[in-house]
């Protein structure tokens, strides 16, 4: 059965924190050093800059009780069955409550040198890596998860290796009782011209109002290809809070998929450090919200190298009083001279009550550049609703086909051809199925 | 096939059509001219029924019955087709998608069997030869990044495949080069038939080289006010519209 | 871009015109700030109670206020204590009755400037209000404007002849609560412009205010506001300029604009206080606060022109609370030597059908650092608002910066907003195909920058639109290869 720690934040984290400490003593530095920054800082709160239109009360405001060991560690393989990509051809790494389920996952052969394995398992390995990407942060929720986490992904890929298959990495949430707070921490190395698809989802399975706290490292070094898609899926109820910190490396390709459709509170952040020339770096996602929720992208590229090109797309629909939150700054450094940054954030509200808020931002040192940026609020577009009447369609399927269209925008970027295809799939049949087209 | 009777229409507060009468019959190719705000546009978006005008007065007929009070969809599957002046880009939304969905809706519509696929692909293909398209097209999303002689030639694309009954071509020769004009003609001349009617919109002559009007109107201040057979849109190249303005 | 760099470098050597020091005696109050300086100050101005009183709370509240450090700036703290608020030139005993009996002196330094105030050398169509300093030396065209009902004065001499508009209108578009910045003013401010036009008028001609600051380790701490009575209109302009000086200067103004219904606003800034060096030292502060409140149907429209000073922190914003109203802001705004400006607007729809435009140029050049930062902001009730920005920037040398921090925040889904933003470098093909016609390398840099300012250009009156140009190729000589 489960065992949980009930803590008072900042009065009894030091229980929770003695209990995790059991999980990879050579992580002990690390740990007591995220949490003496975290007693420091606490939560961010509205009057930072950074968090100014997220507000974290719905996650300080449940208990907070560390999830030290699995929720469940007998969960049927059907479970699985029912989530998104599981038809698929994939590894499978799944993980409860932010602890690795040797029984659900399934790794096959990989090619010689691959890794595939969940973090515990090779802490005495990797453990001065761990931290190295995400270290310089100020962001508190890095420290909380440096002071807590307990497992994550570990895919390391050697030199000139290409992962065989997609990687698909599983994070239930078990979600039973108010304050589960699950912390996961994932660890990429594509060293230079290896390949790879990773798929990330993140599920709950009960309605409680638990949280996720992930952070992700991603080094890409020189020549590397990689493509990431996440899918955060979870109850309306929960609290999802991830970082991803990468650092790529010489013409190494990076394409960044986020898709977040559910949580009660979704953040994400996106921390893109493009170190060497020749990156191409695509920054995209979207986000569907109704109801409460809110889902906010918070994300700095920093171009500190020339010859780099950094794509951000984001698109978002908002129905209810759900609220969208962008944040986009592209740095470009003095020596990042020839840097190609788009930037693009556009939002589709469709009841009188949603919310966005949008900062689409450049800071640029460098004279070479080109950068451009844009963002648009608005309803559908009425021109393309009377050219597809005027064509036969009828209001509501010219509103569905323009619908279909904003979200494939951002979908079709994906590459991988079936998951491509199964995402389509799945956000279309939420908006005919879970939103009310009018 | 086509009758306008006294048609009036304002936006807000402006009138721009002040009583427009025009007589199509199938077969017929007509040819509407006159310099910029003479309504000419309104004119295609009022036949095509667009928002936000008003309609104040008159009638319009097709085949019999009166248009003006269905929908733009419904008018588009009793075939009025509007090819329009700025063809709007639907970033996201894939031309093949698009326009297949298109095709369907009409053809249910006149009780025709809707294409599958592969069908509709066959079909497509074949048309857009004949339009000097590239297949590339059909995966790209509709008229986004297109370049203006791709948007007016992949109109007519959509015209062909939907196979109207009255086509409404409202300056489709703006912007095109000489090539891409004689293949957007072609195109409007080989769906031509004895059941079908064109109304083709122009502000030059150069159009009706290839697209030979049975009959050339002037409309000016939201009137026609002078019509007559092709010798006239000579006259107008020649002379301008000033002699027929000071008379009218 | 090496070809250019030599160039590029002499860039930072251009001269500032108006850098003069006019030698005239003047009455200054010793630096510091505390409530006495504040009852000098009133007293000097023989201004009412309520006043004395608004300027008391306004500093209480100022002493309870930190310096806002959000914008993209980066300066030494200012001392407040070492700057002196009120300098003025002596008068002769009571001072002069009219612009005649003005001390030459003076006269001959907005000569200088370009700004005859004298009769016979007036710009025509266009009455100056002169402030030098904290006080206004006067205003031309004054009889006439009074014949259309127009009031056109300095505020000192509003809040003695027009106390009940003052009092009414004073504080209501920018409380002293606002910032930083706009408590200190309304604290200590000294003068500045005060404009009424009568319901349904149409003022004659153009206002302007033509600020100058002369005296060293003074600030400068004018007051404007303007208000256009129903279905009036006026079209308004100020301009700036300062000796140079080694030490910085504080600038910090505020500037309210009230439109009722169905009125207009048209302010129109060429803002040229002395930038300081290539080391950024010296220069003007330039801190300001501007904001307008449109009624139904109202229009108030921006324009400004930013050459000058060394930091502007500088937002002209619009509040369009009234239904159909109409919110406009175009802007340039040049950095070069060590220049930082952190400028934009604040678009605020509340009323429905409101729409607003913004259209900001930046140019960055030597080391100067270039920032667009705007709000445009749209309620729930805000039904089909609309906005459209476009922030374009364009960099010159590979020593500047350009920056964008627009902040978009929409609660109706009838809203249609859309911002769009660039940064690009002139492009050498551009320069070359310039010089294979035969222009000069700088000749193309100006003709280039002005191509990129000229939908900002349109919007200045006439007369200002050439002004504006010519201190724009100035700001560059020397720029470029």
């Amino acid at each position: 059965m489960s065992s949980t720690t009930v803590i008072e934040l900042a009065n009894d984290i030091t229980n929770a924190f003695a209990e995790i400490t059991r999980i990879g003593p050579s992580m002990l530095p690390l740990r007591q050093a995220g949490l003496d920054r975290f007693k420091r800082s606490g939560f961010p709160t509205t009057n930072e800059e950074d968090w100014r239109f997220t507000s974290l009360k719905p996650f300080t405001e449940i208990p907070f009780e560390i999830m030290t060991d699995s929720g469940e560690q007998l969960l049927d393989q059907a479970i699985l069955d029912e989530i998104a990509f599981s038809q698929h051809d994939t590894d499978n790494l799944v993980f409860i409550d932010g602890h690795f389920s040797d029984q659900l996952s399934q790794i096959s052969d990989q090619p010689e040198g691959v890794t595939v394995s969940n973090l515990a398992s090779a802490f005495d390995i990797i453990d001065n890596k761990i931290g190295l990407l995400s270290g310089k942060d100020e962001n508190p929720l890095i420290a909380l998860n440096d002071a807590f986490f307990t497992d994550g992904a570990w895919i390391h890929i050697p030199a000139n290796h290409s992962l065989s298959k997609p990687v698909h990495l599983v994070f239930l949430s078990t979600a039973k009782k108010d304050g589960q707070a699950s912390h996961s921490r994932n660890l990429i190395i594509a060293e230079s011209n290896a390949k790879g698809t990773i798929i990330e989802s993140h599920i709950s399975l009960g309605h409680a109002a638990a949280s996720t706290n992930v952070v992700t490292e991603s080094q890409l070094e020189d020549g590397s290809n990689l493509e990431h898609i996440k899918l955060q899926d979870q109850s309306p109820q929960s609290i999802h809070l991830a970082s991803l910190h990468s650092n790529l490396g010489k013409e190494a390709r990076y394409a960044f998929h986020s898709f977040a459709l559910g949580a009660q509170l979704s953040r994400n952040n996106l921390r893109m450090n493009l170190a060497k020339p020749g990156i191409d770096c695509m920054l995209n996602g979207l986000y569907m919200t109704r109801g409460s929720q809110l889902a906010d992208h918070h994300m700095i590229v920093n171009h500190a190298a020339p010859h780099c090109d950094s794509h951000e797309y984001f698109n978002g629909i908002l129905y209810d009083q759900s609220r969208g939150v962008f944040h986009g700054r592209i740095l470009v450094q003095p020596e990042a001279q020839k840097t190609d940054a788009k930037q693009t954030n556009k939002n589709l509200i469709l009841s009188e009550e949603a919310t966005v808020n949008t900062k689409p931002q450049l800071e640029i040192y460098a004279d070479d550049v080109k950068c451009t940026h844009g963002a648009t609020i608005g309803e559908l577009d009425k021109d393309a609703i009377f050219y597809l009447r005027a064509r036969g369609l009828d209001t509501k399927a010219a509103q569905q086909m323009l619908m279909h269209g904003f979200t494939g925008e951002i979908v079709d970027r994906i590459q991988h051809n079936a998951i491509r295809e199964e995402l389509n799939e799945l956000v279309w049949s939420r908006l005919e199925n879970e939103h009310n087209l009018n | 096939m086509l009758e306008i009777k006294n048609l009036k229409a304002r936006i807000e507060e402006k009138e721009i059509l002040k009583g427009i009468n025009l007589s199509v019959n199938n077969g017929e190719v007509h040819a509407i001219m006159g310099p910029n705000g003479s309504g000419k546009s309104t004119l295609a978006s009022v036949l095509a029924g667009r928002e936000g005008y008003d309609i104040t007065d008159g009638e319009v007929f097709l085949r019999g019955n009166d248009i003006l009070e269905l929908s733009p969809e419904e008018r588009a599957r009793e075939g009025v087709f509007l090819a329009f002046q700025y063809p709007v880009e639907i970033p996201g939304v894939n031309s093949t998608y698009f326009l297949r969905s298109a095709v369907n809706q009409v053809r249910k519509h006149r009780g025709e069997e809707e294409l599958d696929a592969m069908n509709f692909l066959k079909l497509v293909k074949a048309k857009m030869k004949e339009l000097e398209l590239a297949e590339e097209f059909l995966k790209r999303p509709v008229n986004a990044g297109f370049s203006g002689g791709e948007k007016k030639r992949n109109e007519i694309l959509q015209m062909t495949m939907l196979n109207p009954s009255l086509a409404v071509l409202d300056e489709t020769d703006s912007g095109l080069d000489i090539d891409a004009l004689r293949i957007v003609a072609d195109g409007v001349n080989r769906i031509k038939n004895q059941n079908n009617a064109q109304i083709v919109i122009t502000h030059y002559q150069r159009l009706l080289d290839y697209i030979v009007p049975d009959f050339v109107h002037v409309l000016y201040d939201g009137r026609i006010i002078k019509s007559g057979d092709k010798t006239l849109a000579h006259d107008l190249e020649e002379k301008g519209y000033d002699w027929l303005i000071k008379n009218a | 871009m090496s070809a250019n760099t030599d160039t590029i470098d002499e860039f930072v050597s251009s001269e500032y015109k108006y850098g003069f020091i006019t030698d005239i005696e003047s009455e200054s109050l010793d630096p510091g700030l505390n409530e006495d300086v504040i009852k000098f100050i009133s007293a000097k101005k023989n201004e009412p109670e309520w006043l004395l009183n608004w300027r008391l709370k306004a500093f209480r509240h100022f002493e309870k206020m930190e310096n806002p450090e959000w914008a993209h700036v980066n300066y030494p703290p200012v001392n407040f204590q070492e700057i002196s608020y009120y300098s003025a030139p002596k008068k002769k005993g009571d001072g002069p009755k009219s612009l005649d009996e003005v001390d030459p002196k003076l006269l001959e330094t907005y000569e200088k400037l370009g700004v005859p105030l004298h009769e016979r050398a007036r710009l025509a169509g266009v009455a100056v209000d002169a402030v030098f300093d904290s006080e206004s030396i006067g205003t031309t065209f004054k009889e006439d404007l009074a014949k259309a009902g127009v009031i056109f004065c300095s505020m000192s001499e509003a809040v003695q002849e027009h106390p009940e508009l003052v009092k009414k209108y004073l504080g209501t578009v920018v409380p002293y609560t606002d910032n930083y910045y706009s408590a200190l003013n309304s604290a200590v401010f000294s003068d500045g412009s005060f404009v009424y036009i009568p319901k349904g008028t149409r003022c004659p001609m153009e206002l302007s205010t033509y600020f100058r600051i002369n005296a060293a380790n003074t600030g400068q701490f004018e007051r404007t506001l303007i208000i256009a009575e129903e279905s009036s209109h006026v079209s308004y302009l100020e301009g700036c300029t300062a000796p140079m000086r080694d030490e910085n200067q504080l600038h910090a103004a505020v500037v309210e604009l009230v439109a009722l219904d169905n009125s207009e606003i048209k302010y129109s800034t060429v803002q040229n206080w002395y930038p300081g060096d290539e080391e950024g030292r010296g220069g003007i502060y330039n801190f300001v606060t501007k904001r307008g409140i449109c009624k139904r149907n109202a229009k108030i429209s921006w324009t400004q022109v930013e050459t000058g000073s060394a930091i502007t922190w500088k937002y002209p914003s619009v509040i369009l609370q009234g239904d159909n109203s109409i919110g406009e802001f175009y802007s340039i705004a040049l950095t070069n030597k060590a220049q930082q400006a952190d400028t934009g607007t604040k678009m605020v729809h509340i009323g429905k059908n409101t729409r607003s435009t913004i259209i900001s140029k930046g140019i960055s050049a030597g080391k100067g650092q270039n920032s667009y930062r705007g709000l445009v902001q749209v309620g729930k009730k805000a039904s089909k608002a609309r906005n459209f920005s476009q922030c374009d920037s364009l960099l010159i040398g590979d020593k500047c910066g350009a920056h964008t921090f627009p902040y978009i925040e929409a609660k109706n889904s009838t809203a249609r907003i859309e911002h769009e933003a660039t940064t690009s470098k002139i492009g050498e093909d551009q320069i070359f195909y310039c010089n294979q016609r035969g222009l000069e390398t700088q000749d193309a840099v100006n003709m280039i920058v002005n191509g990129f300012c000229k939908e900002v250009f349109r919007e200045l009156p006439m007369e200002f639109a050439v002004e504006a140009q010519k201190l724009l190729d100035v700001s560059l000589e020397g720029s470029v290869g």
